[in-house]
């Protein structure tokens, strides 16, 4: 009879200690989804060079995620990157002439999508879209221009 | 009138004991792989009463008792228990065909990881709904009756191999069976638990009215307790009868198995090439 | 040559076959088990998780500390350190945790379940349970799968905690990495659905090491030397099966 005590004691303590490291791992080693608003409106923006972004990757503004990209498609006829992103419906002051850019989280991080407050009175709903925007920095570009530059410069002197 | 116990005995025997057959066996025939085992046996247990099964090693003692349980399904042949061919049963019979049997395994094959007494108890937890206390009774019981009830707390592993088998007899009679098969149950016992043994399957057999059927190949200890025995060999019987029978028998077969001489109808030779040829041969090359 | 191969293809297709055919007698055979027989599971859950515990925590705590130390030696070329947080986290959740934990409970409990029921079958327990009209399959062999199956989980997560601890320590008493970096980086770059790619994993490789175990043990040959041939199997095709599905799982979550 002892025996059997031990046992279940031991098997009970184990299975919660198991189901408290599977609560640890899901709340202290993940972001959790933090984005996950209820009520939400989409808006749209066309970019010459989306670089590296993909779904899911974050629209923040002043620094906090206000939204997600949703989808990302090719426009055929303007020759151009159409960006949807989703945004929580709580944030419906954002003026309509902000600027969207997609910016780099650290130094290898992945891409996202700035936002940067216009002046507006007017805001942005659903179905809007955001008329400024600023493509992907792609490094060879950036390189490229470095060396015409340089070399501009050589020419001069 | 003086009834004396050993007389109650008798008389219990005497009413339960009619000479029909409880098992039939019927032109049986098992092959293992290639090799055939049986070769169109028969034989009757009768009810009521100790039968021997007995045989030079290796001529499939122990098979038959599986083919009997239907552990074993036989290739030709029929084995019928009360009139039932077995191998017609569905899983649910078969299990309750299995109630009846009580089964005493060769190294008693207790449940390692229970105690003496949780091992009688199993059968009964299993099969009935007995409530704790009548289990507590039947099983404190049937370990007196093994003379083993002061060892109920003890695991098999501190058991001798003699007080296993007594512990495993107690739990092939918890359920109360009518056919009590015992495999090998004089194999490496010091003569005293032997004894004892001896003494409990006779018992059991006379007081409770049950049939009982021993595998052995001790010739003397099975001769003082059988009322029956079979002598296999080769896959058939080769000679049935009472123990006294048997030793007046005049097979040269028999002879050798009751008497254990060292050759005869079964060689002491294992089959080899011509032993000069073989010597003189190596030396030659 | 040829002939060997086919005739070990044939071999592997019907191992496969009856090992399939095994796992869902158990399956239909578990919640009669679970009604009927719950302390036998809570017996086994015990025997093949808590007393698995020192092990997977030892080992676990280890694991953590070699990934913070190499993540660190690798990453201060990039001046990347703080990314130590990411990479023990990605490395623990996603692979080590849930492959490792396998690896050593098939080699602890696995073999201990395969000997154990092997044993059982050499020493005539199980004839002996079917002579008594009790199924040894829903006795013996379902609560000891179904003990494997609940427990690999539960010890895959305490190995991954237990490994992102131990890298914690490492990294930030060690290698004075910054604590909030280390936290922080690992919060933002793995997601609820990593996790659920090492829990799935986990579960798989449950089941997969569970099953061969028993498997092993059911069928081992009554003898001394059959019931070590089947414990040393069971730890073999355990790691080559467990290995080929992380792959799968792996490339599946990937896509």
């Amino acid at each position: 009879m002892k025996k059997t005590r031990t046992v279940e004691i031991g098997a009970g303590l184990f299975a919660l200690l198991g189901i408290g490291a599977l609560f640890f791992l899901t709340t202290q080693a993940t972001g959790g989804d933090d984005f996950a608003a209820k009520q939400v409106f989409h808006v749209t923006a066309r970019f010459e060079n989306v670089g590296s972004l993909k779904p899911r990757a974050p629209v923040s503004m002043a620094g906090v995620t206000i939204g997600r990209v949703q989808t990302i498609e090719f426009d055929a006829d303007l020759l151009d990157a159409v960006v949807t992103m989703v945004i929580d419906a709580r944030y419906d002051t954002i003026p309509d002439d902000s600027d969207a850019s997609v910016l780099t989280a650290g130094l290898l991080g992945s891409q996202y999508i700035g936002l940067q407050a216009g002046g507006s009175d007017t805001y942005l709903e659903e179905g809007s879209e955001v008329p400024f925007t600023q493509s992907a920095v792609v490094l060879e570009n950036l390189i490229g221009k470095f060396l015409v530059r340089g070399s501009n410069e050589d020419d001069d002197q | 009138m003086r009834i004396q116990r050993s007389c109650l005995l008798c008389y219990a025997r005497e009413m339960t004991a009619n000479d029909d057959n409880i098992i039939e066996i019927r032109d049986l025939w098992f092959a293992r792989g290639a090799t055939p085992i049986f070769k169109g046996l028969n034989a009757d247990i009768k009810r009521g009463h100790v039968t021997a099964l007995m045989g030079p090693s290796g001529t499939g003692k122990t098979t038959l008792l599986r083919l009997i349980t239907r552990q074993l399904r036989p290739d030709s042949g029929r084995i019928l228990v009360d009139g039932v061919d077995i191998a017609d049963l569905s899983k649910s019979d078969l299990y309750k065909l299995r109630k009846r049997f009580g089964m005493l395994f060769q190294n008693g094959a207790l449940l390692t990881d229970l105690t003496v007494f949780e091992n009688v108890a199993f059968p009964l937890r299993e099969h009935t709904s007995l409530s704790n206390r009548l289990i507590r009774h039947v099983v404190l019981t049937k370990l007196h009756a093994v003379g083993l009830r002061g060892a109920a707390d003890m695991l098999p592993r501190e058991l001798s191999g003699g007080m296993a088998r007594r512990v495993a007899l107690a739990r092939a009679m918890a359920t109360d069976p009518d056919i009590l098969i015992y495999d090998e149950p004089f194999v490496g016992l010091d003569p005293i638990s032997m004894g004892v043994i001896v003494r409990l399957v006779r018992r059991m057999n006379d007081a409770l009215g049950i049939t009982s059927i021993i595998v052995s190949h001790d010739v003397d200890e099975v001769s003082t307790v059988a009322d029956i025995s079979y002598l296999l060999s080769d896959g058939t019987v080769a000679a049935s009868g009472s123990p006294a029978e048997l030793n007046r028998a005049s097979s040269e077969l028999v002879r050798q198995f009751m008497h254990g001489m060292a050759d005869g109808p079964v060689a002491f030779h294992y089959q080899a090439p011509d032993y000069a040829e073989q010597l003189l041969g190596r030396d030659s090359e | 040559m040829l002939r060997e191969a086919y005739v070990s293809l044939v071999v592997f297709v019907r191992t496969f076959g009856a090992l399939t055919l095994f796992l869902l007698e158990l399956i239909v055979q578990v919640p009669r088990v679970f009604v009927r027989r719950f302390p036998l599971i809570v017996a086994q859950v015990y025997n093949a998780g808590s007393l698995s515990l020192v092990i997977i925590m030892v080992c676990g705590a280890f694991v953590g500390g070699v990934l913070a130390l190499q993540g660190y030696a690798n990453l201060t070329r990039f001046n990347a350190e703080d990314a130590v947080g990411i990479f023990a986290g990605f490395a623990l959740i996603k692979e080590l945790g849930p492959v490792i934990t396998a690896l050593l409970f098939a080699g602890r409990a696995g073999t201990a379940l395969a000997s154990e029921i092997g044993l059982m079958k050499a020493t005539d327990q199980l004839a002996a349970m079917e002579m008594m009209a009790v199924d040894p399959v829903r006795r013996v062999v379902v609560p000891r799968f179904l003990g494997g199956v609940i427990a690999m989980p539960l010890l895959v997560a305490v190995f991954s905690m237990i490994g992102l601890l131990g890298a914690h320590m490492v990294g930030v008493m060690l290698l004075n990495i910054d604590v909030g970096a280390f936290w922080q980086q690992m919060q933002s770059t793995l997601g609820l659905r990593d996790v659920m790619e090492g829990i799935l994993k986990s579960i798989v490789f449950g089941i997969i090491a569970s099953l061969l175990a028993v498997w092993e043990g059911y069928n081992a040959i009554p003898t001394a030397e059959g019931v070590s041939r089947a414990t040393t199997r069971t730890v073999v095709l355990t790691a080559i099966a467990v290995l080929i599905s992380d792959f799968m799982i792996t490339a599946w979550f990937l896509r």
